[in-house]
């Protein structure tokens, strides 16, 4: 055990010095890119806002079965099979249909080919599932079907967060899916997450529609709120123009009536449409319509051909900036919640830093004196051991980039604690065996090999841990669990390879002194 | 030597009312869980005006209607960190707290930190967390099974639950927060309390293997005392950097470095007097180890 070739010494040294090059590139600047790597800072450390936002799918599902009302009802009129009493109730299709009609609506429902239920060969399933008691029918969402739908509403929201995110231009945001339905947005050094919770809280459902005072329009009508909250107007269900035709807009100052508003350019279906509904609409008022608020509705005066136009409606600059923002980057498929943030400041950040180094800098020098008080120049060994371990530690860390965060510090401080464990078992042991062994190098060797197993099994039993929470655990105690878990390796490789080089060293210049330890 | 084995009986009647006290405890009075686990808000508060303190705080916050608010310092003098339930799960708490707050005290105060966890996202970090902590017992429980003989694992496990239990015990009694870090600290200490007994027991086994007329009550305190400098000096050195943790890291870590010192003093207890003793009242003796060997 205490034998060290010549070519096993120059690989420890080697190997140390590589990965204390390697941590202390997070002081220097170094060219070379392998070397330039950083540990990051979780947002504990460097201030930022967590947010977790939740896609409430709840209007998607209503609006996609309101949808299918209509293509149940043209599909089968289609086939000359009428469909009566259809409704929707819970989330559930009802219809009913005359006695010769049953089989073929099954049979529509149940084909593996069906264009009206399409059928998905993976899992086995459709999308709809139909129930029949008697005459009657019930549809529904099969739970592939649900899955499906949540993807594709969490596909499309990913997409538009990340627009409104990348707008407002924080520096690295992080932005990913949790499960099926959930966001995870994480904004580095922002401390005010306000005007962001803002922006994701909107729909931004923007429709241009007529003010109507005829109850009987041919698309129906609905009674809508003013922004103040005090007006009402009664708005046709006729859609004009709809945020989608939008290609951009902006914020303005319109000079001639010292407003800010929004200006805005339509592509060219919506263009057209823009066109057409304003020569026919003249002197009738266009209600602006965001998420089923008015924010104003003018009166149409002329003709507007040109595919842009403006809104107006009490802005502040900011307000104006936002409106612009969010209907450049889209509507959201279905509202977010916000379910989860945790915003830390980056000045509480600097002081959880200061705070994790001065303990760790305590704690290390406690240790340190402790271990040289009790071992004499063992301890100094395991110090120099110690110190090694620490910058391999961090080298580990930079070298694969993770995120340190305080539970992070505090993991690392846990280290040095229990790191000189193994070098205590083999000291401690040695000890033992010089009780009966008056050769030193037998002794240690003896020392090393009865201690394995006990160092094994007590490194084992920390690291099963330190898995298990980095899989449950979340942001700041994952942190922790990945200091605890590498600490474990970086320690065994610094007790087995560097302190034993040490050791070796040490015993073999001084075989017959007596009382070595 | 030391003999520790005297006082087997006595300390497992201690440790048999510990974890009584601990279990009624944890019953009847419950653990104080915080926002991570209850939901609700955490602000962090620090002020640069003598007039912002515990109780104008409390003012103004009771006034605003959002369900139980506890007001307390936080560290030092400027410091102060603010909790309430937010009920009502209202989006735009925070502006409306900074607009009222901005009322009374300018703007002579900052927030530093501010959490928000909604019910459903509390409901699943508990759920999580008491997944992690069975998880870990559960592959402690096996990692010790195919390690040791039965008799042994029986004995670490009564250990391992030993000091869970009295750490939350103790945490009851205090009504110590209970957060995410906590639950980083009890999974730590499972690891090392295991570990501490790991090692001893691996003595207890190699000294059966080598004394066959020695008693398993004898021989447990031969093998603890063998062990015990390295027992001390290990839960000294964890214990001084866990104690530069509590002192110097920072109120956010105090819970977190409290529970592991809890844990580290109460595992190491455990190795020595319940671990030992289920070896000692399970009878076990060379044969117990000798006829595992055969079978390998």
């Amino acid at each position: 055990m205490l034998y060290f070739s010549k070519l096993r010494i120059l690989f420890v040294t080697l190997f140390s010095v590589l990965f204390i090059l390697i941590a202390s590139s997070n002081l220097f600047k170094f060219d070379d890119s392998f070397f330039d790597k950083k540990i990051n800072l979780g947002l504990d450390l460097q201030g930022g806002s967590y947010l977790l936002l939740e896609i409430d799918n709840e209007p998607v599902i209503e609006q996609k079965l309101q949808n299918l009302t209509t293509t149940i009802r043209n599909y089968f009129k289609e086939k000359n099979i009428k469909i009566n009493n259809i409704k929707i109730d819970n989330q559930n299709i009802f219809f009913n249909v005359i006695d010769n009609d049953k089989q073929s609506v099954l049979d529509v429902f149940q084909d593996e080919n069906s264009d009206l239920n399409p059928y998905y060969p993976r899992f086995k399933s459709h999308q709809l599932e139909i129930e029949d008691t008697g005459l009657n029918f019930k549809v529904n969402f099969s739970k592939q079907g649900l899955i499906k739908l949540k993807n594709s509403s969490q596909d499309q929201a990913i997409e538009i967060v990340r627009r409104r995110v990348d707008e407002v231009g924080t520096n690295e945001p992080n932005i990913l899916k949790r499960g099926n339905n959930r966001i995870l947005v994480e904004l580095p050094g922002l401390d005010d997450p306000m005007r962001i919770k803002s922006l994701l809280g909107k729909t931004a459902n923007l429709t241009f529609r007529f003010v109507t005072n005829d109850e009987n329009d041919r698309f129906g009508v609905e009674k809508l709120k003013f922004e103040n909250g005090l007006e009402e107007a009664t708005v046709s269900k006729r859609i004009i123009i709809s945020g989608e035709n939008l290609l951009d807009a902006q914020p303005k100052m319109d000079t001639q009536t010292n407003q800010t508003i929004v200006s805005f350019t339509l592509d060219r279906v919506g263009a057209k449409r823009f066109g057409k509904a304003t020569s026919t609409g003249i002197g009738k008022q266009l209600a602006i319509v965001l998420d089923g608020k008015i924010i104003s509705a003018p009166v149409v005066r002329d003709t507007i051909a040109s595919g842009s136009g403006q809104i107006s409606g009490g802005f502040t600059f900011q307000t104006a900036t936002d409106l612009a923002l969010l209907l450049r980057s889209g509507a959201l498929p279905a509202p977010l919640e916000i379910i989860e943030e945790r915003t830390v400041g980056p000045d509480l950040g600097q002081d959880s830093i200061n705070a994790g180094m001065i303990a760790l800098a305590i704690g290390f020098i406690l240790v340190i004196i402790f271990m040289f008080v009790k071992y004499k120049i063992f301890g100094l060994i395991t110090n120099v051991t110690l110190i090694v371990n620490l910058f391999i530690l961090l080298g580990v860390l930079t070298l694969f980039e993770a995120t340190l965060t305080l539970p992070g510090i505090a993991g690392i401080i846990l280290t040095v604690g229990m790191a000189v464990d193994a070098n205590v078992l083999i000291f401690e042991r040695i000890k033992e065996e010089l009780k009966d062994e008056t050769n030193n190098i037998l002794a240690f060797d003896g020392g090393y090999t009865k201690s394995r197993t006990a160092i094994l099994d007590a490194n084992i039993t920390t690291l099963l841990a330190a898995i298990i929470l980095f899989f449950m655990g979340s942001g700041p105690v994952k942190g922790f669990a990945v200091t605890l878990g590498v600490g474990i390796f970086t320690t065994l490789f610094s007790v087995y390879f560097i302190a034993r080089l040490f050791t070796s060293i040490y015993v073999s210049r001084n075989k017959n002194k007596e009382k070595l330890i | 030597m030391i003999a520790f084995n005297k006082y087997y009986n006595h300390f497992n009647l201690l440790s048999l009312a510990l974890i009584v006290v601990s279990l009624l405890l944890l019953i009847f009075k419950g653990l104080n869980f915080g926002i991570d686990f209850k939901g609700g808000t955490l602000i962090e508060l620090r002020a640069s005006d003598s007039k912002i303190n515990v109780s104008s705080l409390r003012d103004r916050f009771n006034q605003m209607d959002l369900g139980d608010v506890s007001v307390k310092k936080f560290g030092n003098d400027t410091d102060y960190l603010v909790k309430f339930e937010n009920k009502d799960n209202k989006k735009n708490i925070i502006e409306e707290i900074k607009v009222n707050l901005d009322k009374s005290f300018g703007n002579n105060y900052d927030f530093r930190r501010v959490e928000n966890v909604g019910p459903k996202v509390s409901a699943e970090l508990l759920k999580s967390g008491v997944i992690a902590i069975s998880l870990s017992l559960a592959l402690m429980l096996i990692y010790i099974w195919i390690r040791f003989e039965w008799q042994f694992s029986l004995g670490a496990i009564l250990a391992l639950f030993h000091d869970v239990i009295v750490t939350l015990g103790v945490f009851s009694l205090f009504s110590f927060e209970i957060n995410l870090s906590i639950i980083a600290a009890v999974l730590t200490i499972v690891g090392y309390s295991m570990n501490d007994t790991v090692v001893i027991f691996d003595r207890v086994r190699e000294n059966l293997r080598k004394y066959s007329d020695i008693k398993i009550f004898e021989l447990t305190n031969i093998s603890i005392n063998e062990t015990l400098s390295r027992t001390i000096i290990t839960s000294a050195t964890t214990l001084l950097a866990l104690l530069a943790i509590y002192f110097f890291g920072g109120e956010i870590l105090k819970g977190f470095s409290l529970a592991m010192i809890l844990g580290v003093v109460f595992g190491t207890y455990s190795s020595i007097y319940i671990a030992n003793t289920v070896l000692v009242r399970l009878r076990v003796s060379q044969k117990t180890v000798l006829r595992e060997d055969d079978k390998k």
